[in-house]
């Protein structure tokens, strides 16, 4: 895989996955590291009743100076999808040669549960158009980690390898973001997915 | 010391560091982390009322004595505790009053997306509008300061990417106020029509001088770039507008209500044209042009939903491809949890084909296919009322297929004053109140039914089927929504009854309690007719596996936490634990 590339300027990172997956605290991870890198970082993200298992989109962006909190369509830089569908209903997000880390997991909504709708195929290659895809089967390594919620950290460590923040600013952020007894796992999960990518 | 604060934690720092004492609030989208967030500093006394109207009569109360107070609402919230906001733009304060009303552009958990500069103006107080978490510390400091030196209650006015967005803040150290303590001043608390007449014209006499003050504030600013254009902006708008015309010189108003009509006059005097870029209403536009300053800006940037860069770049700058994305994919909205306790509930409604008279909470996913169970949804506590308007108009006969129903803290939010009403009124009401023993939409607050305090320790416990029985209901009773055939039953039970019935069913929000073992469907005895699949539940769907071209149906073991509605619905008998299960 490549790494760190678009050093300069501000970062633009999609998180996006299905309310209840652990996207708020990996955006959390996420911007805490940046910020003990000593970027200026802004997020943005939705609560309520858009969280209830809702498509749900974080915005996190780093750099020198950062003044909008939201990202633009076709200016995202790396996108970390917790559910391929979710990948695909953000991709205008993305720009031509976007990183993309994908759980490789599908979780139906509930209109193709029920069969009104069909699950799109060929997911995969639509998300190629926008840059390099990465599928990372991350629940598999969660459940090897004997917690599944920490899925979302698993795919944390995938993408900590394009942003180039020193791998102690990302233990000090899981440190601060996760109850304490926790970290180790999750410093676990982010090792794994780190190593995944190496 | 910087920290990295959403909009919210930076409200609850900046009241801390202004040394307030009182903070209240009734929780909602975008706003409810600003108490959660005030409940851990011990110096402030916060709580959660059970509506915005109380939170904001018990600020003015806490006001009254020179205690520094601070409200906390959703935008919908300050219609609930427009009364109280009005007249206490008349009687002002002893204390720093701030009102923080949290707007919801692009309506990400709301049902409108007003715009609530109005209030301030209509209720004659000033507004301040933070750009970023950093500013709305700052700002709910300022807020304490300029409520006290024009004796006002100051409107903070957020919106949810201001709530929600986090960047990096300064943090101070608390300044303690001195309580002053209360002293008589009925011509300024007591405001019956003669003291209001004359508090009018305090009132239009203040808004003169901070108008005053709005030309010096310090936060209403010009950034000099080019001359060619010149952008008014305010809030969140500021962000983009930086993004969109990053060499445009910019005047950031910041102090919005009044606003500083000289410096806007001095800054059109010098640029050749000028966009006010706003979210929502045209609202400075239309004061600017009032002002006979030719200015662009809702007859560009779109009314309506949420401001974005793009939305903005759009309306500006090139109209870009619309989507490169694709649009024809399934949509994912909201849904109830695996193992919801009010599931059941709605899927009985659905059985009976009643008429549903909704209400605001978690359960309006009710609403959402399969259960479709939900007809009407208007405001906090218009279940109750609704349904008493309906049978009205149409009669007994008609409340017979009509049921309202609303959450537990919705109850006590506003459903209250319904049930009363319709005791008293006689009504034929059908009322089911969903107790899950939480504010669960918003994320599990407390409520006086949970008997549990703001900062987390015992209050007491206030019971629903009490205040029923208190006002006079003859039908209550409390019953398992987890069980169809009881829940079936009360309701029909309920619909005989001649007069108000008050149907409680009680069980936890799934999300606090314990998962149980997930099920299993056994592919033997499946014979695909789908009848599992009209609760809804997340966790259960069609496999690729079939019998007679019928897909049999499947559990999702990860998603299952064994609440066994399905297992009553499958005639045969198909749904299994896989293990032995413990309770």
């Amino acid at each position: 895989m490549r790494k760190q590339k678009k050093t300069a300027g501000i970062r633009n990172i999609v998180i996006c996955g299905v309310g209840g997956q652990g996207i708020i605290l990996a955006s959390d991870v996420l911007c805490h590291a940046a910020f003990l890198s000593g970027y200026d970082v802004k997020k943005s993200e939705v609560h309520g009743m858009a969280q209830r298992g809702g498509s749900v989109i974080t915005h996190v962006r780093f750099g020198k100076k950062v003044h909008s909190p939201l990202i633009e369509q076709g200016s995202c830089h790396y996108m970390l999808a917790f559910e391929k569908l979710e990948a695909l209903r953000y991709a205008d997000y993305l720009g031509k040669d976007s990183e993309i880390i994908v759980d490789d997991r599908e979780i139906p909504p509930m209109s193709v549960l029920i069969g009104d709708a069909e699950y799109p195929v060929d997911i995969e290659k639509k998300l190629r158009k926008f840059g390099a895809l990465h599928p990372i089967e991350a629940t598999n390594i969660a459940v090897e980690l004997g917690n599944l919620r920490v899925v979302n950290i698993v795919l944390l460590g995938v993408l900590s390898n394009f942003l180039g923040l020193k791998e102690k600013c990302w233990r000090d952020a899981i440190r601060q973001n996760v109850k304490e007894r926790f970290v180790e796992l999750n410093i676990n999960a982010f090792k794994r997915g780190r190593e995944l990518a190496g | 010391m910087k920290s990295l604060l959403s909009g919210n934690e930076a409200v609850a720092r900046g009241a801390w560091e202004a040394g307030c004492r009182v903070a209240t609030a009734y929780p909602g989208t975008p706003s409810t982390e600003i108490i959660e967030n005030i409940t851990k500093y011990k110096e402030i006394s916060a709580e959660w009322s059970i509506n915005e109207k109380v939170a904001m009569e018990i600020a003015a109360g806490a006001s009254f004595t020179g205690a520094r107070a601070l409200a906390a609402m959703k935008h919908v919230g300050l219609n609930v505790a427009a009364d109280p906001f009005f007249t206490m733009g008349y009687s002002g304060v002893t204390g720093g009053l701030v009102v923080v009303s949290a707007d919801d552009p692009g309506m990400w958990s709301s049902q409108n997306e007003q715009d609530n500069r109005h209030y301030g103006r209509h209720a004659k107080v000033p507004i301040l509008e933070p750009a970023d978490s950093s500013e709305a510390k700052e700002f709910t400091k300022l807020g304490f300061e300029i409520s006290e030196r024009f004796d006002t209650p100051v409107l903070l006015r957020l919106t949810t990417r201001i709530c929600h967005s986090s960047c990096l803040v300064d943090l101070e150290k608390r300044k303690e106020s001195k309580v002053k303590g209360y002293v008589k001043d009925i011509k300024k608390r007591l405001v019956l029509p003669a003291h209001a007449r004359a508090l009018h014209l305090v009132v239009e006499e203040r808004l003169k001088r901070i108008a005053e003050y709005s030309e010096v504030f310090p936060f209403n600013k010009i950034e000099w770039g080019k001359m060619t254009v010149g952008i008014i902006t305010s809030g969140v708008a500021y962000q983009y507008a930086k993004e969109v015309f990053p060499d445009a010189s910019i005047l950031k108003l910041s102090l919005t209500h009044p606003i500083p009509k000289k410096l806007i006059g001095k800054f059109a005097r010098k640029v050749r044209k000028i966009i006010v870029v706003e979210e929502g209403d045209p609202i400075l536009e239309t004061e600017i042009k009032a002002m006979g300053i030719k200015v662009s800006g809702k007859d560009k940037i779109p009314l309506c939903g949420e401001l974005t860069p793009q939305v903005l770049r759009m309306s500006f700058v090139k109209k870009r491809v619309a989507s490169k994305g694709w649009v024809d994919i399934p949509a994912r909205p909201p849904v109830l949890c695996p193992g919801c306790p009010h599931r059941g509930v709605f899927y009985i409604f659905n059985k009976l084909k009643l008429v549903t008279s909704g209400d605001i909470g978690c359960y309006t996913l009710g609403a959402l296919p399969p259960l479709s169970a939900m007809d009407t949804c208007v405001c906090m506590g218009a279940s109750v009322t609704n349904a008493q308007g309906m049978e009205k108009a149409l009669g007994k006969e008609f409340s017979k297929k009509l049921v309202a129903v609303l959450g537990d803290s919705t109850f006590f939010h506003s459903g209250i004053t319904g049930l009363v009403n319709a005791v008293y009124n006689k009504g034929h009401l059908n009322l089911v109140i969903l107790d899950n023993f939480t504010t669960a939409m918003t994320g599990h607050q407390p409520h006086p039914g949970t008997g549990r305090l703001a900062a987390g320790g015992p209050g007491k416990r206030v019971a629903p089927e009490d205040i029923a029985r208190g006002c006079g209901v003859e039908m209550v009773k409390v019953v398992n929504p987890n069980d169809l055939r009881a829940t079936e039953s009360a309701l029909r039970e309920a619909i005989a009854f001649e007069g108000v019935a008050v149907l409680i069913f009680r069980r936890p929000c799934a999300l606090l309690v314990k998962p149980r073992l997930p099920y299993w469907i056994d592919p033997e005895q499946c014979n695909g007719c789908r009848l599992c699949l009209r609760i809804g539940c997340p966790a259960i769907s069609l496999t690729s596996s079939s019998k007679r071209d019928k897909p049999l149906a499947v559990v999702d073991e990860s998603l299952c936490v064994g609440c066994g509605l399905c297992v009553q619905l499958c005639q045969r008998n198909a749904i299994i634990v896989t293990k032995e299960q413990d309770a």
